[in-house]
C-alpha cells in the first residue's frame, strides 16, 4: 500500500470518527462563532475599518479555533493504545502525519467557512465575489497549520499537559504563516488589485507549506518511534 | 577538566567585560543624536546576536545527538538554547528601554525586535517542552525535533516580519541615525563587547551542561532503584 | 535455520539507565516462545523493540531478515499489547475494515465479515465500540490482531484480563497459527498456561535474558523450576 493510500486511509478513519462524534467540529465552531461575537463588543462592526481588519480578525478565529482540532487529533489514538497498533501496522509514521493533518485540514476549512459566513453576516463584509481567492488562501494557510497542529501533536502525545502546552508551542511557529494569510485575506477582502505583494504573500505560503511538510516527513519516525 | 576550561572563560569574561565598561561608561563620548542612551546598544546589540547564534549552535548539537545518540550532545544543546534564550531575552529588555527613551513608547514594533519576541518565545515553548519529559532520551528527541523546527522556522520568521514591516512602516530602532555609520572606536567596543558576552554565554551553558549531567546520573539511579 | 526473530546484542536505555542489557535472541520459524519474567523486567520493552514500536540504542533486530519498521516486516506481524487496539467510537466491521485496510489484505470486506462471525461479533457489526461489553472488546481485540494472518505475532499477556471465551478463542487462533507456521512471542507471568503451548521459552531479568532454550518437561512438571535455576531472587512472584 503506497504512502498516499496509506495517509488517505488514516485520513478518512480521523474524519468518518469526527463526523460521527462532531466532538472538534462542535467545539471549534462554536468557540470561532463566539470570538466574533466577541469581537463585535471591541471593534465597531460594519464599519470600513472592519474590512481593513477583517484579515487578521478572521485568521485569529482560525487560530484558536484551529488548537481545539489539533489537541484532539493524536490524542484519539490514546484510548485503548490505538497510537501503538497504528505503529505496529504497515502504516510508515509519515504517513500517519500526513494523513492526521489530511483530517485536520478538511475539518478546519469547514469550521472557516462556516466562520466567515457568520462572519460575513455580523460585520457586514462581502466576501461572495471574492470565494475563489479566498478559498485558495484558506487552502494553502490551513495546509501549514494544520501539519503543525499534526507532528506537533505527536510530539506532545503522550505529555502531561499537553492541552496546555500545544498552544503555546505552535503559535509562535506559527507566525509567518498568519502574516501571510492575514496580508492575503486583508487585501482580497478589500479588493486590492493584484500587486507584486501578493505574490510575496503567496511565495511565503507555500514555502512555509513545503518545508514544513518536509520536515514533519522527514522528522515523524523519530518523534513517533521511542 | 571542564572545571579549568569554565574557569577560564568565565576569567576571560570578567576581564574583558570591565575593561569594556570602562570603556563604555567612562571613555566614549555620547552619540550625536541619541545622546547618552545609546550605550545600551553595546549590550542590546551583543546579546541580540550571541543569542541566534546560539540557536543555531545548539541546533547542530541537537542534529549531531540524533545521528550519534549520545546524550551529552542533548545535555550541551538544550544548555546552549536556555542561555540563548537568556540573551534574546536581555536583546528584548534592552530593547524596550532604549525605544521608551528615543521613542517615548515602551515597545515599538522594530521588525527586529519583533522577530526576536516570536524566536524567545518559540524558544520558551522548547523550555516548556523539556520539562514536561522526565525520560531522559525521548527528552532528547523530542527537543532536538523541536530544535529543528524552531530554527528552521526563525529564519521565515525574520524574513516575513521583515517584509512585513516593508508595507507598514513602523518606528525603526538603529543606532545609525547619521546616515549608517558608527565611530570606529564605538564599532571597536561593540565588537569587544561582543566577544565578552559571547564568552559569558560559553561559560553559562558549560556550567549548565553540568548540571543536565547530573540530573540524568540521578534520573538513572532512580530509574534503577524502582525496579 | 532461519530464524524468523533475531535480537543480537540489543541495549535499550531511558537515560543512562539500561533496561535491556545485551540481549540476544533467536526464534525459530514456526516456534512458540514464551517470554517470562518479573514486572519491570523488560518483556515490554522487548515485545515492543520487537514490534517496532521502541527504537533501540545497541544492537541489531531483524523480523524475517527485515529491520522491525520496515514495512514488508510489520506487514507479516501481529501486535496485540495491554491496550485493545480498537476505536470507541466506531463498529467492530469498521474497525477490522480499517485495520485490515493498512494490514493490506484485500477482499476487505468479505475478511472482516468472516472475522466478525468467528469471534462472535457478526450479529453488532454496526454498534459502536463503546457500546461493547469487556468480552466483546477482547474478542475484537483479538480479531484485529489476526486478521491479516500474520506469519509473526507478538502478544504482551496476552492471557491477563481476559474472559474464560475469549482465552479459548486465543489458544484456537493461537493453534492454528503455529499449524500454519506462524512464530509466536508472547510475554506472560501466567506460566501454566504459556508453558504448555510454549515450545521454548526466554528468561529476562532486570533486562538480562537470563535463559532461553527449549521448554522441557521438567519445566511443565515444574514451572517455577526456571526462575529458581536462573534468577538471583530465586522465586517468580
Amino acid at each position: 500500500m503506497n504512502f498516499v493510500l496509506q495517509a488517505f486511509a488514516v485520513a478518512r478513519k480521523d474524519l468518518a470518527i469526527e463526523l460521527r462524534t462532531k466532538e472538534s467540529l462542535n467545539a471549534a465552531g462554536s468557540f470561532a462563532i463566539v470570538i466574533l461575537l466577541l469581537f463585535s463588543f471591541a471593534f465597531d462592526p460594519g464599519s470600513d475599518e472592519t474590512r481593513e481588519i477583517g484579515g487578521g480578525l478572521l485568521w485569529i478565529v482560525f487560530a484558536f479555533a484551529g488548537a481545539l482540532v489539533f489537541n484532539r487529533s493524536f490524542a484519539r489514538e490514546l484510548p485503548n493504545e490505538c497510537l501503538d497498533t497504528l505503529l505496529a501496522s504497515p502504516l510508515s509514521a509519515a504517513s500517519l502525519v500526513i494523513g492526521k493533518s489530511l483530517a485536520n485540514w478538511v475539518t478546519l476549512l469547514v469550521v472557516e467557512f462556516v466562520s466567515l459566513f457568520v462572519f460575513g453576516i455580523f460585520y457586514n463584509v462581502s466576501w461572495v465575489a471574492h470565494l475563489a481567492p479566498l478559498a485558495a488562501v484558506f487552502a494553502l494557510a490551513t495546509w501549514g497549520v494544520s501539519i503543525l497542529g499534526a507532528i506537533f501533536g505527536a510530539i506532545t502525545v503522550n505529555l502531561r499537559l499537553r492541552e496546555l502546552m500545544l498552544p503555546v508551542i505552535i503559535y509562535p511557529l506559527m507566525i509567518p504563516l498568519l502574516i501571510g494569510a492575514i496580508e492575503l485575506t486583508r487585501m482580497i477582502l478589500n479588493n486590492e488589485p493584484a500587486s507584486p505583494e501578493e505574490l510575496l504573500w503567496g511565495r511565503i505560503l507555500i514555502v512555509f507549506d513545503v518545508v514544513f511538510t518536509s520536515l514533519a516527513v522527514i522528522l515523524s519516525d523519530t518523534i513517533l518511534v521511542n | 577538566m571542564r572545571e579549568k576550561v569554565v574557569i577560564a572563560l568565565a576569567a576571560a569574561a570578567a576581564l574583558l567585560l570591565a575593561y569594556n565598561l570602562y570603556q563604555i561608561f567612562l571613555v566614549l563620548p555620547d552619540e550625536a543624536l541619541q545622546g547618552g542612551i545609546y550605550r545600551i546598544i553595546f549590550f542590546h546589540v551583543p546579546a541580540g546576536i550571541v543569542g541566534m547564534i546560539g540557536f543555531f549552535i545548539a541546533l547542530t548539537f541537537a542534529v549531531w545527538y540524533l545521528v550519534s545518540g549520545d546524550l551529552r550532545h542533548d545535555s550541551l544543546s538544550a544548555s546552549i538554547v536556555e542561555v540563548s534564550v537568556v540573551f534574546t531575552t536581555v536583546n528584548i529588555v534592552t530593547g524596550s528601554i532604549w525605544a521608551r527613551i528615543i521613542w517615548g513608547a515602551w515597545w515599538v514594533w522594530d521588525y527586529r525586535l519583533t522577530s526576536q519576541l516570536v524566536c524567545a518565545l518559540i524558544f520558551f515553548g522548547y523550555l516548556l517542552l523539556r520539562r514536561a519529559i522526565d525520560e531522559p532520551t525521548q527528552r532528547a528527541r523530542l527537543s532536538a525535533a523541536l530544535t529543528i523546527f524552531g530554527c528552521v522556522d526563525s529564519v521565515i520568521v525574520w524574513k516575513s516580519i521583515e517584509w512585513f514591516r516593508n508595507n507598514h512602516p513602523g518606528p525603526v530602532l538603529t543606532i545609525r541615525t547619521g546616515g549608517g555609520h558608527m565611530d570606529p572606536a564605538m564599532e571597536h567596543t561593540l565588537s569587544l563587547n561582543f566577544l565578552a558576552i559571547l564568552l559569558v554565554g560559553a561559560a553559562l551553558a558549560l556550567v549548565r551542561m553540568r548540571q543536565e549531567s547530573t540530573a540524568r546520573e540521578i534520573d538513572s539511579l532512580r530509574r534503577a532503584a524502582h525496579v | 535455520m532461519t530464524h524468523a526473530l533475531e535480537l543480537s546484542a540489543v541495549w535499550k536505555f531511558f537515560g543512562d539507565y539500561a533496561a535491556l542489557r545485551d540481549c540476544t535472541l533467536s526464534v525459530s520459524e514456526g516456534s512458540c516462545c514464551a517470554l517470562l519474567g518479573r514486572n519491570g523486567a523488560g518483556k515490554t520493552t522487548l515485545l515492543r523493540i520487537l514490534g517496532g514500536l521502541t527504537a533501540f540504542q545497541r544492537g541489531a533486530v531483524t523480523l524475517l531478515g527485515e529491520k522491525p519498521r520496515a514495512e514488508n516486516a510489520r506487514r507479516q506481524t501481529g501486535f496485540l499489547g495491554h491496550g485493545i487496539g480498537v476505536y470507541e467510537d466506531l463498529s467492530a466491521r469498521e474497525n477490522l475494515h480499517f485495520f485490515a485496510r493498512i494490514a493490506g489484505s484485500g477482499n476487505l470486506s468479505s475478511l472482516t465479515d468472516t472475522w466478525l462471525e468467528r469471534v462472535g461479533l457478526a450479529r453488532v457489526p454496526t454498534m459502536p465500540v463503546r457500546q461493547f461489553s469487556r468480552g466483546m472488546r477482547q474478542r475484537l481485540a483479538l480479531a484485529r490482531t489476526f486478521i491479516h494472518s500474520p506469519k509473526i505475532l507478538l502478544l504482551d499477556e496476552p492471557f491477563t484480563s481476559l474472559d474464560d471465551r475469549a482465552i479459548a478463542m486465543l489458544s484456537e487462533l493461537l493453534a492454528e497459527a503455529r499449524q500454519r507456521g506462524a512464530t509466536i512471542v508472547l510475554s506472560t507471568h501466567q506460566l501454566r498456561e504459556a508453558l504448555a503451548i510454549a515450545s521454548h521459552v526466554a528468561l529476562v531479568e532486570n533486562g538480562r535474558l537470563r535463559y532461553t532454550g527449549e521448554r522441557t518437561q521438567e519445566m511443565l512438571d515444574d514451572p517455577a523450576l526456571l526462575y529458581r535455576l536462573h534468577t538471583e531472587l530465586g522465586s517468580p512472584q
